[in-house]
């Protein structure tokens, strides 16, 4: 370990906040928010990594590569209803979206 | 040395990441927050994990924040410079959210810090053996969940 545990645990939080700042500051647009999703993400991939560099075990890495992936699988799916959100109603406002309580 | 680049690393992370959420035009905010990801992914390298690294760079910032990019310009956003940025109704509420999350961390942390333990770094090879003997089902599990993806992706883009 080149640095303590605590430090990367803390850097991992500090990212982790401003994600969840980025979620819920911006959400009127769904764009902001899922690049909050990914800053949240990220966050817990280093305390996943901290982690296996604490411990010696290679558990923490695999579990960073499983996020990883399921990261690529989530965007996917998620920029694709983006854009089909923004054929139907030609914005990207999350306010627009509201048809089912009419 | 290797601590000076870490801390040099942590500062980049947290100051792109911070200028990617305070940013009104959404492909600046992708550029900053690659910016981020790549000095992430020297920070998984120095944590003795080159191959999460490696898969940080191809396919965080290479593929995903290059999705969002091209999805963003497909999109015609109209002019983003009249976006408004969040008003003190929106980002109040995420402050005081955050600074508890931040604040209870924090406070647990350093009220019973880990002990030091002996150093004993991850080979790749013994990371080889944990994903496919202990983690095998897991791996099939992904690319079957990647395939869905890939299927539920190409039935909502498809035009009418």
């Amino acid at each position: 370990m080149i640095v303590p545990l605590t430090h990367l645990l803390i850097l991992s939080t500090l990212i982790f906040t401003m994600g969840i700042f980025c979620l819920i500051a911006w959400r009127k647009n769904i764009i902001m928010m899922l690049i909050g999703i990914e800053i949240m993400l990220n966050a817990v991939i280093l305390a996943f990594v901290g982690g296996a560099a604490y411990w010696g075990s290679a558990d923490g890495q695999v579990f960073a590569l499983f996020i990883i992936a399921m990261t690529s699988a989530e965007v996917s799916l998620a920029l694709a209803l983006v854009v089909y959100l923004h054929r139907r109603k030609k914005s990207v406002d999350s306010d627009d979206f509201s048809t089912l309580r009419e | 040395m290797e601590q000076v680049v870490f801390y040099i690393l942590a500062a980049v992370v947290l100051i792109a990441t911070l200028f990617s959420i305070t940013e009104k035009h959404a492909v600046h905010a992708i550029i900053y927050l690659a910016t981020s990801f790549f000095a992430l992914a020297v920070i998984f390298y120095l944590l003795n994990a080159p191959l999460v690294a490696v898969f940080e760079v191809i396919i965080y910032a290479g593929a995903i924040m290059v999705l969002f990019l091209f999805v963003i310009m497909m999109l015609e956003l109209g002019h983003p410079e009249k976006i408004l940025l969040p008003g003190v109704r929106d980002w109040a509420p995420a402050l005081l959210l955050g600074v508890v999350t931040l604040a209870a961390f924090i406070l647990l942390v350093l009220h019973h810090p880990p002990p030091a333990l002996p150093a004993n770094p991850v080979k790749i090879r013994d990371f080889a053996t944990v994903l496919f003997r202990k983690y095998g089902v897991a791996v099939e599990i992904v690319s079957m969940q990647l395939l869905f993806a890939l299927v539920g992706a190409l039935y909502l883009g498809r035009r009418k």
